[in-house]
């Protein structure tokens, strides 16, 4: 399909999104989670009209609640007046391609008309993907009008940290037992974090948790903006006001601090970092002479890894890049 | 190339996208071991499943159906309800303008198969099929042919 075809396709679903129709949004996801073309069209309409809502990133290991937290945020920013989407990516299965998305589960509030919009996400195998279609998805949310976008993903990974740098916001979920004040100290995903929230606060060791957190914190954090420990039992409800209250507390501190501008220049400069991540991956993925080839260079230990990336690499011009993912 | 997102175009590559089918239990059902065991066959097979588990509404379904692009519904029934429940479910697809195959599952005696059928619904899968049979019947309703 051609650009003008996609654009055409495209084109007419985008004004029924825009005016709320929920049908015609979830047909543009797939196109987005798709790519090619019409994914193409979707991102340059989307972007002119994007950077008025507020994205959140909330991540944390499997089961410690962030599901059932996300509707809770939803539900309070909905009282509060505001439209609300959910975006929650969970794994594919990296044998068969399948996936079983299963938030919605924890998302009550998704099952009427008037509550937030929920799309789940399957990672869809290679790292590249994911984050594309993630990022190119809360664009979309975000120029049809919602003001608060939750992206919620599995924090295990250098792709989910990925996800979480173009938040606005990102909420780090821990359970009690978690770890301790060496796990608190440890690099990585606790240091991306805005907001920090114990769950399951209602169970023994929720004290510790916070007080870890809390020593980890008073060594040094990001910024001017410390992270608030925040403790809630999400299935009854219970701190989801605080956390709320958070939410827009370091929304706030956001517009105070720095011009909004910087961010949506960020978030542009690592959408376009990630197309030139997914093109590697996809030089790499589809076996042809020069790659095996070159993979047999390596392993015979005549070439370097790294050259033979960089050789790649420098094979992949624009327009080829375009027929790669399927013009 | 499979797996990631963003790598096939739609057309004629699109057969090498995953299915998205809904599965869900309509009503006051309490069985859901069936539709754990169907999700995590139709997971293995490669499709996307998005699980809605117990208690659902003919509205609930629609509502995830609507955002999340389903291209079919599996529906689990177990309480004989399948006469009432199943074409309620069709009448709601075809109401709210949808064109999503309804495939349900569970237990459905022999003597009810043909007036499910009439009613609408794509396929019944009763206890005996096999992983096979229920991703390639899935698939099948997602393709829109028998």
């Amino acid at each position: 399909m051609n650009a003008d075809a996609a654009a055409g396709q495209v084109a007419g679903l985008f004004e029924q999104a825009l005016g709320g129709d929920r049908r015609a949004l979830g047909r543009l996801l797939t196109q987005v989670e798709r790519g090619g073309p019409p994914a193409d069209a979707v991102a340059t309409a989307a972007w002119p009209l994007a950077g008025g809502a507020h994205i959140v990133g909330i991540t944390g290991a499997p089961g410690v609640g962030k599901s059932t937290l996300c509707d809770g945020l939803a539900k309070a920013a909905t009282s509060d007046g505001r439209r609300v989407a959910i975006l929650a990516v969970d794994p594919s299965s990296p044998l068969t391609g399948g996936a079983i998305l299963g938030d919605r589960i924890r998302m009550p509030s998704a099952a009427s008309h008037d509550g937030p919009f929920v799309r789940s996400m399957a990672s869809r195998g290679q790292s590249g993907g994911l984050a594309l279609a993630a990022l190119a998805a809360v664009r979309l949310l975000d120029a049809t009008g919602h003001d608060l976008i939750v992206v919620e993903t599995v924090g295990i990974g250098q792709v989910e940290t990925d996800i979480a740098r173009t938040a606005d916001t990102t909420i780090v979920v821990v359970s009690p037992g978690w770890g301790d004040a060496v796990q608190a100290n440890k690099a990585g995903l606790l240091e991306m974090a805005e907001i920090l929230v114990v769950n399951k606060a209602d169970r023994a060791g929720a004290g510790d948790a916070r007080r870890d957190l809390e020593h980890m914190l008073d060594l040094g954090h990001r910024g001017e903006w410390r992270p608030p420990v925040t403790l809630t039992a999400a299935t009854d409800g219970e701190g989801i006001d605080e956390l709320y209250k958070n939410v827009q507390g370091h929304r706030r501190h956001l517009t105070e601090t720095g011009p909004r501008v910087d961010g949506r220049a960020r978030q542009a400069a690592e959408e376009v970092r990630r197309h030139l991540h997914h093109w590697g991956d996809l030089t790499v993925d589809q076996p042809s002479e020069e790659t095996e080839a070159l993979f047999a260079d390596v392993a015979a230990g005549r070439l370097a890894p790294s050259a033979a990336a960089r050789t790649l690499l420098a094979g992949i011009e624009p327009d080829t890049a375009g027929e790669v993912i399927g013009a | 190339m499979t797996g990631a997102a963003g790598s096939a175009a739609p057309g004629e590559q699109a057969g090498t996208q995953p299915v998205r089918v809904v599965l869900a239990k309509l009503g006051l059902d309490g069985h859901d071991r069936g539709l754990k065991v169907v999700a995590r066959m139709l997971r293995d097979a490669g499709l996307e499943v998005i699980y809605l588990g117990l208690r659902q509404t003919t509205e609930s379904i629609l509502s995830a159906v609507e955002q999340e692009d389903a291209e079919v519904i599996g529906l689990s029934i177990h309480n004989g309800g399948h006469l009432t429940l199943a074409p309620r479910m069709v009448e709601a697809v075809r109401a709210a303008g949808l064109d999503v195959p309804v495939v349900v599952g569970g237990i459905v005696p022999d003597k009810d198969l043909e007036r499910l059928r009439t009613a609408g619904v794509f396929a019944v899968l009763g206890p005996g099929a096999s992983a096979a049979e229920v991703a390639q019947r899935v698939r099948a309703a997602a393709a829109g042919r028998p």
